[in-house]
């Protein structure tokens, strides 16, 4: 632990740290690979809908003494579906399989009546129609589609349209790739596994939010200083809130963690595994997002604006300077190769701290804020 | 919302005082869970079971091919809606075969409520009234003074006070085909004056009846002879079968419980013109629980143009009939044009009878009747393993979660811990106690969002102590270091669980079903976070900044400076990591 605190108080002071922003390129590539992996995925395998969806056949049996699990490993077996069994007041037994058709229903209940071993004529056979209709599907797209102009409405409010975008964007990733997850293992999508997925829409957003809010504190005054190009702070920042991302998604996924690989793979259960992929792969997908994704995407766009690449240029005159003088104020060298990537533009790129853009408020005389008694001002 | 800046006093001032307050409310909450007997949350059918209702549709005569696939889905959709309202009940509705569908209402449930709801077409029609009589019995005259009968008044601007200049005395009409005069007229033509002009003729309403020459009309006057209210039998059919543009027979019961027959006219508003219906008490008459109804605009019209025309008439033909699923309800006398956009329906209502009319008139009339075929209890479709295997593993996750928290913050994953726990209790009670008050039912994923919410919520405590790690490695002492980090802290708390509040709001206002349960859930526990870190965690935080072991650092406090790697002078010195490598970008 002290190592991690430790760990902690040096990412916080900038000692040690890891480029996000400047390896972005490698990452969004392997995001890219996934990504099209999961559509791939998904457009070869097709989601597998469950009976809520799709409807499918019921076969009620008379009075049996067959237990409930016994013949869930029946009906799967018959007819290579999840199926939903249930014990009806009169001792008899409902079994919904999903995805069949009259033909094919036959041949199940003949199985089944075997399996069970019941009369086939006393199992009555019928199909059912979905219980999450069309209305529910259509009324859960329109108000996604709602809740994603309005929440780019209010990010771009509370921060500003870029980042707003960019969380769109990790958002959009996460889902893919969690559905993209949920066709390849074939997993049969049930209300469960839909939750799930709103429950990662939730989460992703929220998880990119809390890193955007220190990126946003860390370049509030970004134009005053000539030190830290807008990439270097934002690196600074994810950095900075490693610590707490790495913590909460460690929390989070512990118990989701616990549901999917005790619950679901030991005791095997059966819908705790669909609900409980899609969590654990939506969780980890949006706490990878928020930081690899969305906040390099930030400093992308940013970068742009003609304000930060005025301020990129002063920066780097600034450092070509100090280099020429053969004094390193403030970091070591490193060769960082930033505008390697960046090709276009034709600075020198000798004296890039790599990811030692403090704070700007640490540009200021180090022993500010260091008054140990004194009342707590606000920072800002 | 996004930035709250001030109020730093707010929880620092009394933070015990904080403390003691939401304690209180929790006992208090607790207390009345066990006061109210529902001490688990009620579960969903997929973990409780509960009970499985079939309904037939029924043929009826003269729509040969109503049962088809369109009419049994609207009747899926609304019945869905009519018993998961707010999305929470977790209730079920899905199509069986080609003319049945099957109803799942988790244990617990008033499932004869449920029935009632679900069974319901629930047709309303809005006609007026032509001839009507007390049914049964020494019955008697065709009477004008059926007034006694009139249980309703139709709306809120009504008054039965005013005649109104163009309506004459002159067009006192005939009881059938003068009726059909006037109603014809009044589709033709909707300036009343015009009306009133053409139906000059004169007569007591009841005794011209047979003067009729049209045969459907003649039909209609012998049915209304033989009707005999007091019967069952006879009152289920009155009227059966009947389009809505033609007249009809009806009975009604009217105030003093008598029954009351009717011959209606064609309907002129229908329960599709009905926006939205809502139960209220009536405070002002001694009515008791009522129905309102808005209508829609286009509905709201033709309410108006029809009372318009029906004020000039005389009695009994100034009034109209409610009828629902063929039974007149209530039958007002109109004395001027209701132009509000509004009606209401009185009767001898409870506060159940009529919240219940009301959410189906909300929801609309089913396309089709259904009868009832079976009702039979079922099992949880999930059984009881599936629970058990995920509370198991829940718990595993949690203890992996505590003893995570307890390795890397020690003494501050107290703090943390006992927060989680409030939160947890907070959360179950909540559950517990909207059982019985909405209908709330947890189904297996809202207990794996719940499991998630715990992440949520304890990513409150981790932005909060890593921001008060960070003031400390700036060099500050325990108590300015809380009293810093927790403006920081708190805003970027309420920013981000304001994107899932504002997720929870829209699809809950948006959706219906499923994903509105799940979005009421949501909504829940990220209200419940806020609550938490507010009121328990930053006040417990400062309390705790002013003992000795938080406040001087100790080292299994989680706040000792020395292993939070305080070196001020040393900042910023020289990198110790290894330099990145370049080449791969």
């Amino acid at each position: 632990m002290s190592k991690l605190g430790t760990l902690g108080a040096r990412l916080h002071r900038g000692e040690i740290g890891y480029d996000f922003v400047g390896k972005r390129k490698i990452w969004y590539g392997i995001s890219i690979l996934i990504t099209i992996t999961a559509i791939v995925g998904l457009a070869v395998r097709g989601l597998n809908m469950g009976i809520e969806f799709q409807g499918g056949a019921v076969f009620t049996t008379e009075k049996t003494s067959i237990s409930v699990s016994q013949a869930e490993t029946y009906a799967e077996e018959a007819s290579g579906h999840d199926a939903i069994v249930q014990k009806l007041g009169n001792g008899g037994l409902r079994i919904q399989v999903a995805g069949i058709d009259t033909g094919k229903s036959d041949q199940i209940k003949e199985d089944l009546a075997k399996d069970l071993k019941v009369d086939p004529e006393k199992i009555n056979a019928d199909l059912v129609g979905p219980s999450w209709g069309e209305q529910v599907a259509n009324k859960a797209w329109q108000g996604l589609a709602i809740f994603m102009v309005l929440v780019v409405i209010y990010l771009a409010i509370a921060f500003e349209l870029r980042m707003a975008l960019a969380a769109l964007v990790a958002l959009i990733h996460d889902i893919t790739i969690t559905v993209g997850v949920y066709a390849l293992v074939g997993f049969e999508v049930t209300p469960g596994t839909v939750i799930g997925l709103l429950t990662i829409l939730g989460y992703s957003l929220y998880d990119t939010v809390v890193v955007f809010d220190s990126l946003k504190e860390q370049t509030k005054d970004i134009t005053k200083q000539t030190r830290w190009t807008y990439s270097e702070i934002a690196d600074r920042s994810i950095n900075g809130t490693l610590v707490r991302s790495i913590n909460t998604t460690v929390v989070a996924l512990l118990p989701v963690g616990g549901l999917l690989f005790i619950g679901g793979g030991v005791l095997g259960a059966g819908m705790l595994n669909d609900i409980s992929l899609s969590l654990f792969v939506g969780l980890a997908a949006g706490a990878y997002s928020s930081i690899f994704i969305a906040t390099p995407l930030v400093a992308d766009l940013k970068e742009r604006e003609p304000q930060m690449k005025a301020l990129k240029k002063r920066v780097l005159a600034k450092r070509a300077a100090a280099a020429a003088k053969g004094e390193s104020l403030e970091a070591p060298v490193v060769d960082r190769a930033y505008e390697d990537e960046d090709g276009s533009e034709g600075e020198p790129a000798d004296a890039t701290p790599a990811v030692v853009g403090p704070r700007p408020q640490r540009a200021q005389p180090s022993s500010r804020g260091r008054g140990r008694g004194r009342p707590s001002g606000k920072r800002r | 919302m996004a930035a709250p800046k001030k109020g730093r006093q707010g929880t620092q001032g009394r933070p015990g005082r904080t403390l003691a307050l939401i304690l209180i409310a929790i006992v208090a909450l607790t207390g009345g869970m066990f006061a109210s007997g529902h001490t688990t949350p009620r579960l969903g059918i997929d973990l409780a079971g509960g009970t499985s209702i079939t309904l037939q549709a029924k043929n009826e005569p003269g729509q040969k091919n109503a049962i088809n696939k369109t009419n049994m889905d609207t009747a899926v959709d609304i019945m869905n809606r009519r018993v998961n309202g707010l999305g929470v009940s977790e209730a079920e509705v899905q199509t069986q075969g080609s003319s049945n569908i099957i109803v799942n209402i988790p244990k617990g449930t008033n499932s004869k409520q449920a029935r009632e709801q679900v069974g319901t077409t629930a047709k309303l029609y809005f006609r007026p009234v032509l001839t009507t009589e007390v049914s049964g019995g020494a019955a008697a005259s065709p009477s004008p003074s059926a007034t006694g009968s009139s249980s309703a008044s139709p709306s809120a601007d009504s008054g039965k006070e005013s005649e109104k200049a163009t309506s004459s005395s002159s067009p006192t009409s005939s009881a059938t085909s003068q009726g059909r005069a006037v109603t014809d007229a009044l589709k033709a033509d909707p300036t009343p004056s015009k009306t009133t002009g053409e139906s000059s003729a004169s007569a007591s309403p009841s005794a011209s009846a047979s003067e009729s020459v049209d045969p459907a009309t003649a039909k209609l006057q012998a049915e209304y002879t033989a009707l005999d209210c007091s019967k069952k039998t006879a009152r289920a059919k009155a009227g059966d079968g009947v389009k809505a543009s033609d007249p009809t027979v009806a009975c009604g019961q009217n105030s003093q419980g008598q029954w009351q027959k009717y011959i209606l006219g064609p309907a002129e508003v229908e329960g599709t013109d009905v926006d939205k219906a809502s139960a209220v008490f009536d405070t002002q008459g001694a009515a008791g629980w009522k129905v309102t109804m808005d209508f829609t605009g286009k509905g709201g019209k033709k309410f108006a143009s029809i009372t318009g025309k029906l004020a000039q008439n005389q009695s009994p033909q100034n009034q109209f009939a409610i009828v629902l699923d063929g039974e007149v309800v209530s039958d007002p006398y109109v004395s001027q044009a209701l132009t509000g956009g509004t009606a209401e329906i009185s009767g001898s209502f409870d506060q159940q009878e009529s919240e219940d009319l009301a959410n189906m008139l909300s929801y609309g009339a089913l396309p089709l009747t259904f009868t009832e075929a079976s009702v039979t209890t079922v099992t949880a479709a999930l059984g009881g393993e599936q629970l058990e295997a995920g509370l198991i593993a829940g718990a595993i996750g949690l203890a992996l979660v505590i003893i995570y928290l307890v390795l890397y913050y020690r003494g501050l994953s107290l703090i943390a811990i006992a927060s989680l726990l409030v939160s947890a209790v907070m959360t179950y009670v909540i559950m517990s106690l909207l059982g019985p008050t909405i209908g709330f039912a947890l189904n297996l994923p809202a207990v794996c969002g719940a499991i998630v919410a715990i992440g949520i919520t304890a990513d409150s405590f981790i932005v909060f102590f890593e921001r008060i790690r960070d003031e400390i490695r700036e060099g500050r002492s325990m108590r300015p270091a809380v009293e810093r980090a927790w403006p920081r802290a708190r805003r970027t708390i309420l920013v981000s669980d304001f994107v899932s509040f504002l997720a929870a709001a829209v699809l809950f206002v948006v959706t219906v079903g499923k994903v509105q349960g799940f979005a009421f859930t949501l909504g829940l526990t990220t209200l419940l976070d806020v609550v938490v870190v507010f009121t328990f965690t930053k006040p417990l935080m400062t309390l705790l900044a002013r003992r000795k072991f938080f406040g001087e650092g100790h080292s299994w406090s989680g706040l000792d400076p020395k292993r939070l790697g305080v070196q001020p002078p040393l900042r910023r010195t020289r990198r110790v990591s290894a330099p990145v490598d370049t080449k791969e970008a």
